[in-house]
């Protein structure tokens, strides 16, 4: 009845749809006016050029995360580590931010380049241990969060700064910031970031789809044992695909550090960015455009929730629980696909 | 398609669930909001002239209004102030939630862009992002809690924590019987930095020799951890442990009453922030020696008020101490403190008013401070 293809289309788009229903149906349960709350949040998202400004703000780093995460998924893994990586890749954009002085451009790709290597170190190693001795990768990269995360406030604290709990500001040759963007959107922290995550949405679909080694990578991911048996080497594509998932995930980093904040700061805790980027991929079914698209959904959803609470006088629990019931039924598409499949069945 | 409906069901059950979960608190705020209402009935129908169009709103750090900590405080002192001023929360004076780090721009905008005169950011890690919004729109007032920031628009408040602290310590070294007690940190920062020395420092006034242990957490809001520190502490002799560490300390009290369950009677923890007594009972008895109080609520109500009469005081730092009562220890517990560590808080916190005692705010101060007892 469907292909392959439409499926991957529509069973998403279900997914928010019913999410978006269930959301309502709960806001209603609790005497609150949907209507008004999807406003509030569309209001939030897109109401005016500053709330733009915010949301693209907040698809950039979604769409790498989102990114990191289906590259290594296409390759068979579950890189949890994305977190870690974007952590990494953060902390190293801003050291170069901070303390080098290098020409304009010149140093922005520097910067940008640096946390993307800083997120491969911290995908090449679970990579490694995956393909020469065996070590599950979801247990590694979970494992590499943690030491990313305290070993980044350790070296804000004592190497980059005099005990501070914030870097300085990165230097103006290293800012993604866009000045004239943030003009027109009244003091966004909208910046060129985007372009970026752009770019390196059509060079994951370039690497995927139209070159040998993407071809391997898939390979690799749908049957490693056809692969090994064909001649490929599994090994070296899952230390290749970590790495370049870690790269992506790098780059994330850099985009926070580089463009919305301009500093690291010592964390309490991760900053989801990482996390937030499995349903990212998730819903984006894994392809470059679907993470596109799924991160622009996830942006929405994060700064317009904001306004919901402000807005239409949806208390914030509410807010969170409409929010992952959204999630919920993106996450669970199986379930409407498997519902698909009866129907048809039915149908004939 | 039956099963597609049974799952369908189980879902939104299970939402609704969840959402009934979150509305024990949701039915606390309610009900707090519901009196509110009642009394800005009243405020408005005494005073509603006063308020005028004056309105006020605060941004908090991801703890939460419900944080039982500083953003709680401050959101008392809020409500107070639109109730005593008959103001309508939504309308005069309201708060926004931050989810994480990145969403502090984007609140302090959005509450701009509704046209509130008097913004607060609570809590130091909302210093960069308010100065930037401050610089930016320099004719909306803004308040920063905790932390000092730059800007002719912006009042900073401050603390003396380490004052507070410095008498944590003296009640500290008189309870402990084993001459050995502990300072459980959230994060490693120039303002817990703050509680750790005076802590330390006071400690070593009564007692040279006492043995402190300190330890930071790294996290404000990890209960487990807070209580793998406590429980390590205790089990080397520890017996009084002060926490400046947010939700991190909860653990520090489920540990002490743990071991209150299990038969052991000394073991005792200071709270911090908020009262913190009621964390602190079990059975009849309760761990919670006392807690270093800040009060936020006042600072925050004082600060509006200044704004309001058009004496806000932008550019300028403000800071609360012993003196007036911005910072205090709790004597909810009476038994536990008896009348000779009461006597001796009294004493110690009269000499630092008058200047007799400079308290040391940072490590190396609390070190010099030490060496030269």
């Amino acid at each position: 009845m469907f292909s392959n293809r439409t499926f991957n289309i529509v069973v998403p788009l279900i997914s928010v749809v019913l999410g978006l229903l269930a959301g309502a149906l709960i806001m209603l349960a609790f005497g609150y006016n949907p209507v008004a709350g999807y406003a509030a949040m569309w209001n939030g998202a897109f109401g005016d050029a500053y709330f733009l400004g915010e949301t693209v703000r907040q698809v950039t780093p979604y769409v790498l995360s989102g990114l990191a995460v289906a590259f290594a998924m296409r390759a068979g893994l579950l890189n949890i580590g994305v977190e870690g990586q974007v952590i990494v890749g953060w902390l190293a954009a801003v050291w170069v931010g901070t303390a080098f002085g290098m020409p304009p451009v010149v140093h922005v790709i520097v910067a940008l380049l640096a946390a993307a290597v800083a997120g491969s170190l911290w995908g090449f190693v679970p990579g490694l241990l995956k393909a020469k001795l065996g070590v599950h990768e979801v247990i590694v990269t979970i494992m590499m969060n943690y030491i990313a995360l305290y070993l980044s406030n350790s070296i804000i604290r004592s190497l980059m700064t005099d005990g501070s709990d914030r870097t300085d500001n990165v230097a103006e040759t290293a800012s993604l910031a866009a000045p004239w963007l943030r003009e027109i959107t009244f003091f966004s922290r909208i910046h060129y970031g985007f372009v970026v995550a752009l770019l390196m949405a059509f060079t994951m679909w370039f690497v995927l789809n139209k070159t040998t080694r993407g071809f391997e990578l898939r390979a690799v991911g749908s049957n490693p044992f056809a692969s090994e048996y064909s001649g490929m080497k599994v090994g070296r594509n899952i230390i290749i695909a970590m790495v370049i998932s870690g790269g992506f995930a790098g780059l994330a980093g850099a985009m926070e550090g580089l463009g919305t904040f301009q500093y690291a700061s010592v964390s309490s805790g991760f900053t989801n960015i990482g996390f937030d980027g499995i349903a990212v991929a998730l819903l984006g079914a894994n392809t470059a455009i679907g993470v596109v698209l799924a991160a622009i959904l996830f942006g929405t959803l994060k700064i317009g929730a904001l306004n919901m609470p402000t807005e239409a006088g949806v208390p914030t629990e509410l807010v969170d629980i409409v929010i992952a019931l959204i999630i919920l039924f993106v996450a669970s598409g199986y379930i409407i696909r498997w519902a698909f499949l009866k129907f048809s069945k039915e149908g004939k | 398609m039956r099963r597609v409906l049974f799952l369908l069901t189980l879902v939104l059950t299970l939402g609704i669930f969840l959402a009934a979960c979150g509305s024990s608190d949701e039915g606390g705020d309610s009900e707090d909001s519901g009196g509110d209402t009642g009394s800005q009935e009243e405020g408005s129908g005494s005073e509603g002239e006063s308020g005028g169009d004056f309105s006020v709103a605060m941004v908090t750090d991801t703890g939460g209004v419900d944080d039982k900590s500083f953003n709680q405080s401050a959101w008392e002192g809020l409500q107070a102030f639109g109730e005593a001023q008959g103001l309508e929360e939504g309308e005069g004076f309201d708060y926004a939630q931050s989810e994480s780090d990145a969403d502090y721009t984007t609140n302090l905008n959005r509450l701009v862009r509704e046209e509130y005169d008097l913004i607060f950011g609570i809590g130091f890690l909302l210093q960069p992002d308010v100065e930037k919004v401050a610089s930016q729109f320099p004719e909306t007032n803004f308040a920063l809690v905790d932390a000092v920031a730059e800007g002719d628009n912006v009042a900073s408040i401050t603390f003396k924590e380490h004052q507070g602290s410095f008498l944590a310590g003296v009640a500290a070294a008189h309870k402990t019987q084993s001459n050995h007690i502990g300072f459980v940190g959230g994060v490693d920062s120039e303002l817990i930095n703050k509680f750790e020395s005076g802590f330390r420092a006071g400690a070593k006034t009564v007692n040279p020799d006492i043995q402190i242990d300190v330890q930071y957490a790294e996290s404000f809001n990890s209960a487990d951890q807070g209580k793998l520190i406590a429980s390590n502490m205790y089990s080397q002799g520890a017996d009084v442990i002060y926490h400046a560490a947010g939700g991190t300390g909860n653990g520090v009290f489920s540990e002490a009453k743990d071991r209150v369950r299990g038969g052991e009677e000394e073991v005792w923890v200071i709270g911090v922030d908020r009262d913190q007594h009621d964390e602190g009972q079990i059975n009849d008895q309760n761990v919670a020696l006392t807690s270093m109080v800040k009060r936020v609520d006042i600072a925050v109500q004082d600060v509006s008020t200044q704004a309001m009469e058009g004496e806000f005081p932008g550019g300028e730092v403000v800071e609360y101490g012993l003196e007036d009562d911005g910072v205090s220890l709790a004597r909810t517990n009476e038994e536990a403190l008896g009348d000779e560590i009461i006597s001796a808080i009294e004493e110690w916190k009269q000499k630092i008013i008058d200047g007799e005692v400079e308290v040391p705010q940072t490590r190396e101060g609390a070190e010099e401070y030490i060496s030269s007892l």
